[in-house]
């Protein structure tokens, strides 16, 4: 086993970054959407919790978008393994290897060892339309904050409401998406766990310290594999 | 009609308001259209000597509460004034003439004044099986509406009906209710949302183009930017209550009582354009919002299909009844637990050598190795 360097610094930022921004953005939404039943004998000029959760939210979605920006950054700069090429299955093999992971390590009916180091090919595309979501939330989620924000960034997403038809329903979309990431959030770290477990690679750590594990003489297959 | 066009004010005079009276209507309507104070003198000086504008003001799929909203303006001059006949050419629910006389003041405005009137549409369009779901005088109000509109200097698409096709477009929408911007090309369309528009944005809007000649300013959805520009919920007086976290959690309970946020009963002031919390309704007696109840939406389009009204969350079609995002979102995530622990069950069961480290299939590595 050699060990050899998968996730950068940045990639490693913007991973926690982006998992404790969606964290603080899914509970202070969920308490936005659902809020808790208070009895209060306060008068509301004493008070402003709501207004304190809404604004951790919005912190958190700028956070969260200029983290996303630097990130997409990161695939034109990045190494091999942050590069977009790998999230966007243009091409042929891409669409194969996807179906390799499918019957591999999804349905299971057929066994081999995982030669991928990097996001495998399934979970790259998976990461291209996590990326959507993210776009998509973003969009959403700006386009109804922009009513009563006055700030010029957040105006520039003032058509978002009109396109969705209206902020009823720019806001539902927005809350279905919610669940889209809890429900990713589950499924990834099942999946990390998964492939710890079964590749001796050192998933888990990996996005800590950026290393990963290979069998020796793995890497040059690898690469005529991919010629 | 050879006789001399009295003039607004000629007319107000005539029917016994005084001075004062009109420049209070000016002064209110300035205000509310968001001018500056040296514009109630231009506002003034157009009602002093601009004769009346020609409107013609069209019925189609509609309740009739746009008009009746329009005559309890907050100054009973909008009601004497600008929706007496002096004032509309032609409009079926209050004009005298009746049957083929009807029609000819219709064809004769259009004729008369072509290129300088105002259309105002109150009602949606049906358009499924070749519009047959309203017709007028034995014409389809689509043909009517496209006629009407083409020699007129502007449209207006009066209340949800005409700006986004209110209850009769909502699913499943048998009729094919068409709201105006959608059939009328070409055309500048004002929006005049609501259900019914407040009766003193209805006037505030016919008062603007009177005196600039012009259309007012207008938002993406073509909707007059100093009535539209703010959600209900900016201007609601229970703001605060949202603020701090009170909600009245069920119509009679103590925070009812207390006159906290309706947000979890459902109010829609979040999502909704209006000058509801500013202007208040019948002369400023009150709001929905104000009388305990919450915001329904009424000047939002779709707002039938975003129900129900008393809940936050719009139920998902194709779920059943009842099922919020949250219901079918929590059955998504207890189905995904459950995949995931039988797929790693399934993994230590099929991946049992691969978990310890041996080949499971020798052979097809060496094919891969050559």
């Amino acid at each position: 086993m050699h060990p050899v360097y998968v996730w950068e610094l940045p990639v490693r930022f913007f991973h926690w970054i982006d998992a404790l921004a969606i964290v603080a953005l899914a509970i202070t939404g969920f308490l936005i959407g659902n809020p808790p039943a208070i009895q209060s004998s306060m008068e509301a000029s004493n008070s402003y919790w709501f207004g304190t959760i809404r604004v951790v939210h919005f912190i958190a979605a700028y956070v969260f978008l200029f983290n996303f920006v630097i990130r997409i950054y990161w695939g034109f700069v990045g190494n091999r393994f942050a590069n977009w090429k790998n999230f966007i299955p243009y091409r042929k093999k891409q669409w194969h290897d996807i179906w390799e992971i499918i019957r591999v390590d999804v349905l299971q009916i057929k066994c081999e060892d995982n030669p991928n180091l990097g996001h495998n090919a399934l979970a790259s595309f998976t990461y291209f339309l996590v990326f959507l979501v993210f776009l998509l939330q973003v969009l959403t989620g700006f386009g109804i904050y922009s009513a009563s924000s006055g700030a010029w960034f957040s105006s520039l997403f003032t058509w978002v409401p009109v396109l969705f038809g209206g902020d009823m329903l720019t806001r539902n979309i927005h809350h279905i998406l919610m669940w889209f990431f809890a429900i990713f959030a589950m499924i990834h770290v099942y999946l990390v766990f998964y492939h710890d477990y079964i590749d001796w690679n050192g998933t888990t750590s990996s996005m800590i310290g950026g290393w990963k594990f290979q069998e020796e003489g793995k890497e040059e297959r690898e690469k005529e594999l991919e010629k | 009609m050879s006789e001399k066009q009295k003039t607004y004010f000629e007319i107000a005079v005539e029917k016994g308001y005084s001075r004062r009276d009109f420049m209070k209507f000016s002064a209110m309507i300035a205000a509310m259209l968001g001018l500056e104070s040296s514009a109630i003198g231009k506002v003034a000086k157009a009602l002093e000597t601009k004769t009346r504008l020609p409107v013609i003001w069209l019925h189609g799929q509609e309740c009739t509460c746009c008009s009746e909203s329009f005559i309890r303006s907050s100054h009973p001059l909008v009601a004497d004034i600008i929706l007496d006949k002096i004032s509309l050419d032609y409009t079926e629910t209050l004009m005298a003439p009746a049957g083929y006389q009807a029609e000819k003041s219709l064809t004769d405005t259009m004729e008369k004044y072509k290129g300088k009137y105002i259309l105002a549409v109150e009602g949606s369009i049906p358009v499924n099986n070749e519009g047959v779901y309203c017709c007028i005088g034995g014409k389809t109000f689509e043909n009517i509406v496209t006629e009407v509109a083409d020699g007129a200097k502007a449209v207006i698409a009066w209340g949800n009906c005409a700006s986004a096709g209110c209850v009769q477009a909502a699913r499943p929408n048998p009729t094919g209710a068409t709201p105006i911007y959608k059939m009328i090309k070409g055309k500048p369309i004002i929006n005049a949302q609501g259900c019914p528009p407040i009766a003193d944005i209805m006037a505030g809007i016919l008062v603007y183009i009177l005196t600039f000649d012009a259309l007012p300013e207008l938002d993406r959805l073509g909707r007059p930017k100093s009535f539209y520009s703010k959600r209900v919920h900016d201007t609601c007086y229970r703001r605060p209550n949202y603020d701090a976290g009170l909600f009245v959690e069920s119509f009679d309970d103590e925070n009812a009582k207390q006159g906290y946020c309706l947000y979890k009963m459902g109010c829609r002031g979040p999502v909704t354009y209006n000058a509801c919390g500013v202007t208040q309704w019948n002369n400023g007696v009150s709001f929905p919002i104000r009388s305990g109840h919450p915001c329904l939406g009424c000047s939002e389009a779709n707002f039938w299909d975003n129900g129900p009204f008393y809940r936050h969350l719009t139920n998902i079609p194709g779920f059943g009844i009842e099922s919020t995002a949250d219901k079918v979102g929590l059955g998504l995530g207890i189905a995904t637990g459950v995949g995931l622990v039988a797929h790693a069950i399934s993994t230590n069961i099929r991946k049992r050598q691969l978990i310890k480290k041996k080949e499971c299939n020798p052979e097809m590595d060496k094919t891969n190795e050559s």
